[in-house]
């Protein structure tokens, strides 16, 4: 930028005209052709005319000389701005570096509502604006039957539906119960617990997924009695491999099988993310859907549409279709009935934590609006004492525009560099979220700063600095000039004036802080709740781990194992008592059909029932309560009629007022005596209502009554951590192929089905506490700045003989009332506001009174120590100091 | 007279304007007499295209302009080169010679040019 030359500062002055400019320009053109003919002898008048018809159509020359003038003072226009700006630029950093104590504050004030903002915006945009990462997301829908977590479908109905749909290209599923660390990866050392997931053939094709090596399943490859392959996950194959290109077609072992790998997966594809929020998938293996026939409802559908089908039609096509299904076609006794609920798989994915995500939205907003009037006080205060400096400029002949754009400029600056700063803190705090594994909240591995957080930064960076800038730069440039100048700067009318605005905005923070802890209050309490839910078992104090055994030999060795493992671990000093369930609360489960024996299925079928094969023992280990009957016992073996324990929902349900022990049901097609009735179990969390629940046996000789793995709960008075190494080697003494599974508190089940609430406690809960925060340093702003203002005054009274403690009941009851008039507005608001967020409160009311007393106390209290400060500073004025001063 | 031969005469027009100026600025009267001057009254820019011409090279930050005195004691604009006008005077003398130069050799030739040797 080359300085303006020296003229140009001048002609503006004088008021530069380029059209009169061109005119002058040409006149002088024809006077000197004039002169010179005249000089040749010529007539004065004559000359003229010979000029002018030389010169030929002078308008028309004319005009381009303005159109040419104009684009040119433009440009000239612009690049004076320009170099005001600069100049504004360079003047703002040197004010603020001689400010530097308000200047920290306010860009530590911005950092933090920005920063707050830009992360909430990345988990915003991933969960809820972004497509999901597939190829046109939007065809992609999930189908799954009402109130159901996981397994959904018999493959059997999903290849009927696949036959017979006309609006999807193509219908895929996965099995619904491989759990986490399911698979024994053997070959290398001890055996290493991995996670597989058993996906339909065409589950890649129909997502749009194509292996980065190797190659997909074939089809014959989901034959029954096909060679055994699978397919790495990228992160699976980066750590476990060292990302070596060469196992592609080389045999891994898999629970003592020999497996071909034959393909890596992309390293964008995460299947956790996206169907299994806080779960990681290592390795994928072809559903062998022959052999799957007899395992009922495990396959959870995904389909995509057919392009330009909506998702309206392809419902109404399943609402024909899937009443009609079988959960298998060789044995339709068994029933069916479904039916089926689409959702958009992105909607599926994060429709539920829509509403949450936008409460947190609204409460990140509410922070930088906090921020914002907390500023625009800030910067009242100094521009009240800048006020001198500003009349000077403005007699010197500075116009009202120039010092807004001054001012603009200061605040610009600020709120930017509050933003590159809230960006470095967004970028820190989004990187840790994307690697929180135990929250289970889906897609945010692939939470990101990306191009729409950074347009948004700008977005509210620039927003912010024009609404706590402006106000303050138009209140500075309306006042009376005169009496600014003449102000001695005590007691003033202007300084009044800038003191009920100050008031204004601090009443304004209290309020919107209220609202904000309104809310976070509202929702700790309803995590509290959450917490002292009665889940129908005891999570503390139990944990549980993944056991290996060898399974071959059948019931009667398995029941011989099984015992064997129990009493070898109950005898490890500090376990009070084990048992082994195949599936644990909180995570996977599956449901078979239940029915009192005789029942009619087609009239009226009962609802799908959760089942766990569980081991004599295992109902007291985990903690859970037996209302009527009886345990299983290990002599529980009858061919001919099996044992099922109940949950109080279902003998409610099957025997209404009955006694249901020793009742006769049929259970998955055999029948059962009801042995014994369980308390209610909240199995897939603690908000959810527990559903129909029902327990085998794991050693039942009912081939229908097999379990899907087995799970060893103990239960100690120790910590749970400090006996991992002892189960360990006795599950090793026994089984020395068992891999090194994690010994899990049962406590972090409970924990990862609540941890999505607990996360947005804690935030909500971190941005109430900023906005008291900012709250209490706007109270204690204007509170400060008062007694500063007021220091003549109160020495005055001081004088005539007010004592300190007067003039420090004075301050804080001054504070009070400012206190009080905000969390008044902020009570009523919230009082209306909080019923927007009434379906995210568990067992809490919106207008919850404990909540409310607590917040407007906590208010309180914070305002009061706010204003006590300055209190203490006033009462220790020396009068004869403030009044000689000034 | 189409736009080709418009565009050749335009930068013809440009090339001697910054010529005339690299002795001292001069206003627009000034460069017409001077043009006429030293082509020995062989070219006369007409005044319809001379400040048109003036004002572009001005746009394009070729010449700057300032209001002076004329020597009869008028108000008179003065042009003078900028360091830019300078480098594309140089520019343009090189591109014009060799233009002349070219066109100098075909219109002098004496017999039709060889045959083309193929490759």
């Amino acid at each position: 930028m080359s300085p303006i030359p020296l003229w140009r500062r001048y002609d503006r002055l004088l008021g530069l005209d380029p059209s009169a400019d061109v005119k002058d320009e040409l006149r002088f053109h024809i006077e000197s052709k004039v002169d010179e003919l005249v000089g040749k002898g010529w007539s004065r008048e004559d000359a003229r005319k010979e000029a002018e018809r030389q010169f030929g159509n002078i308008l028309a020359v004319q005009h381009v000389g303005e159109r040419i003038g104009e684009h040119m003072d433009r440009r000239r226009r612009f690049s004076d701005y320009w170099a005001d700006t600069v100049r504004d630029f360079r003047f703002t950093l040197r004010t603020l570096r001689r400010d530097a104590g308000f200047t920290v504050i306010a860009i530590l004030i911005l950092t933090l509502a920005i920063g707050a903002n830009i992360s909430v915006f990345a988990v915003v945009n991933t969960l809820l604006l972004r497509p999901l990462p597939f190829p046109d997301a939007h065809q992609l829908v999930r189908l799954h039957r009402k109130d159901l977590k996981a397994g959904d479908f018999s493959t059997d109905a999903m290849q009927s539906f696949q036959q017979q749909t006309k609006s999807f290209q193509q219908v895929t599923g996965y099995f619904a119960f491989s759990g986490p660390d399911d698979v024994k990866l053997t070959g290398h050392g001890q055996p290493q617990p991995v996670t597989g997931m058993m996906v339909a053939g065409n589950f890649f094709p129909t997502l749009g997924i194509t292996p980065v090596l190797g190659r997909d399943f074939t089809a014959e490859e989901t034959l029954k009695n096909s060679r055994p392959v699978a397919l790495l996950s990228y992160p699976f194959w980066k750590r476990q491999y060292a990302a070596d290109a060469s196992i592609v077609g080389k045999t891994i072992g898999l629970d003592g099988t020999q497996v071909t790998v034959v393909g890596v997966l992309p390293d964008t594809f995460d299947f956790g993310a996206v169907f299994a929020p806080g779960t990681r998938v290592d390795l994928f293996t072809p559903a062998i859907l022959g052999d799957m026939e007899d395992w009922g409802n495990t396959m959870a559908l995904v389909g995509r549409l057919k392009p330009g089908v909506t998702l309206g039609r392809a419902q109404a096509e399943a609402a024909l279709i899937f009443p009609k299904l079988l959960m298998n076609n060789k044995h339709p006794e068994n029933g069916g009935k479904y039916d089926a609920t689409l959702d958009g798989l992105k909607d599926y994915v994060s429709g539920k934590l829509r509403q949450s995500l936008i409460v947190l939205w609204c409460a990140v907003g509410m922070i930088l609006l906090i921020a914002c009037v907390n500023l625009s006080n800030l910067l009242l205060a100094r521009a009240a004492a800048r006020a001198r400096e500003f009349a000077m400029r403005t007699a010197l002949g500075a116009g009202r525009t120039r010092i807004v754009r001054q001012l603009l400029t200061e605040s610009l600056v600020l709120s930017l560099s509050g933003a590159v700063l809230g960006l470095a803190m967004a970028w820190a705090v989004v990187a840790w979220l994307a690697h929180q594994e135990s929250i289970a909240l889906p897609l945010l591995s692939s939470l990101r700063i990306d191009s729409a957080s950074l347009a948004w930064t700008l977005l509210i960076a620039v927003a912010a600095s024009l609404f706590f800038g402006l106000a303050p730069g138009l209140r500075l440039t309306s006042g009376n000039l005169q009496s600014v100048l003449a102000d001695n700067g005590a007691g003033s009318g202007q300084s009044g004036r800038h003191d009920r605005v100050r008031s204004t905005l601090a009443v304004s923070e209290i309020a919107l802080a209220c609202v904000l802890l309104v809310g976070a209050g509202l929702l700790l309490r309803s995590f509290l709740h959450v917490l002292d839910v009665d889940l129908g078992f005891e999570p503390s104090r139990a944990a549980a781990i993944s056991v290996s055994y060898d399974d071959t030999g059948g019931v009667a060795k398995r029941g011989v194992t099984l015992q064997q493992i129990i009493q070898r671990i109950e005898q490890i000093p500090g376990v009070e008592t084990a048992g082994i369930s195949d599936e644990l609360p909180m995570s996977a489960n599956r449901t078979w059909g239940i029915a009192p024996k005789g029942w009619d299925y087609k009239k009226q079928p009962f609802p799908d029932t959760f089942v766990y094969v569980v081991t004599p023992g295992y109902l007291h280990a985990i903690g859970m309560r037996i209302v009527a009957g009886r345990d299983f016992t290990w002599g529980d073996n009858d061919k001919n009629l099996g044992a099922v324990i109940i949950n109080e929902t279902v003998a409610r349900g099957m025997w209404p007022g009955q006694d249901a022990v020793g009742k006769i049901a049929n259970v998955n097609g055999s029948d059962a005596r009801v042995i014994g009735v369980v308390g209610d179990v909240h199995e897939t969390s603690a908000e959810t209502a527990a559903g129909w629940q029902m327990y085998v046996s794991q050693i039942a000789p009912q081939p229908q009554f097999g379990p899907v793995g087995a799970n060893l709960v103990i239960r100690t008075k120790l910590p749970p951590a400090s006996l991992g190494s002892a189960v360990m080697t006795v599950l090793r003494e026994i089984n020395p192929q068992q891999p090194a599974n994690e010994f899990k508190p049962i406590q972090m089940l409970v924990d990862h089905a609540s941890s999505p609430r607990r996360f947005f406690v804690i935030l909500v809960g971190a941005f109430a506490s900023l906005g008291l925060l900012l709250a209490a340093l706007g109270i204690y702003g204007v509170i400060s700045y008062s007694v500063t203002q007021r220091t003549q005054e109160i020495g005055i009274r001081m004088a005539l003989g007010a004592t300190s403690s007067q003039v420090q009941l004075r301050i804080i009851a001054k504070t009070l009332r400012l206190a009080l008039i905000g969390v008044f507005v902020g009570a009523i608001a919230s009082f209306f506001l909080s019923r927007a967020i009434a379906a995210l409160l568990f067992n809490t009311a919106p207008t919850d009174p404990v909540t409310f007393a607590a917040m407007v106390l906590i208010l309180g209290l914070v305002a009061l120590l706010a204003g006590f400060v300055p209190a203490r500073r006033a009462s220790r004025i020396n009068p004869i100091q403030a009044l000689r001063n000034n | 007279m189409d736009t080709a031969k418009l565009e050749f005469l335009r930068g013809t027009l440009d090339v001697l304007i910054l010529k005339a100026l690299i002795w001292g600025p001069l206003h627009g009267y000034a460069i017409t007499s001077l043009i006429r001057r030293q082509s020995d009254d062989a070219l006369l820019v007409e005044e319809g295209t001379l400040y048109p011409a003036l004002w572009r090279l001005e746009n394009k930050g070729l010449l700057e302009a300032d209001w002076g005195l004329s020597e009869n004691n008028r108000k008179a604009k003065f042009y003078r080169l900028t360091a830019g006008g300078r480098r594309q005077l140089r520019q343009e003398v090189k591109t014009w010679e060799a233009y002349a130069t070219a066109v100098a050799k075909v219109l002098g030739a004496t017999q039709p040019p060889l045959p083309e040797q193929m490759a």
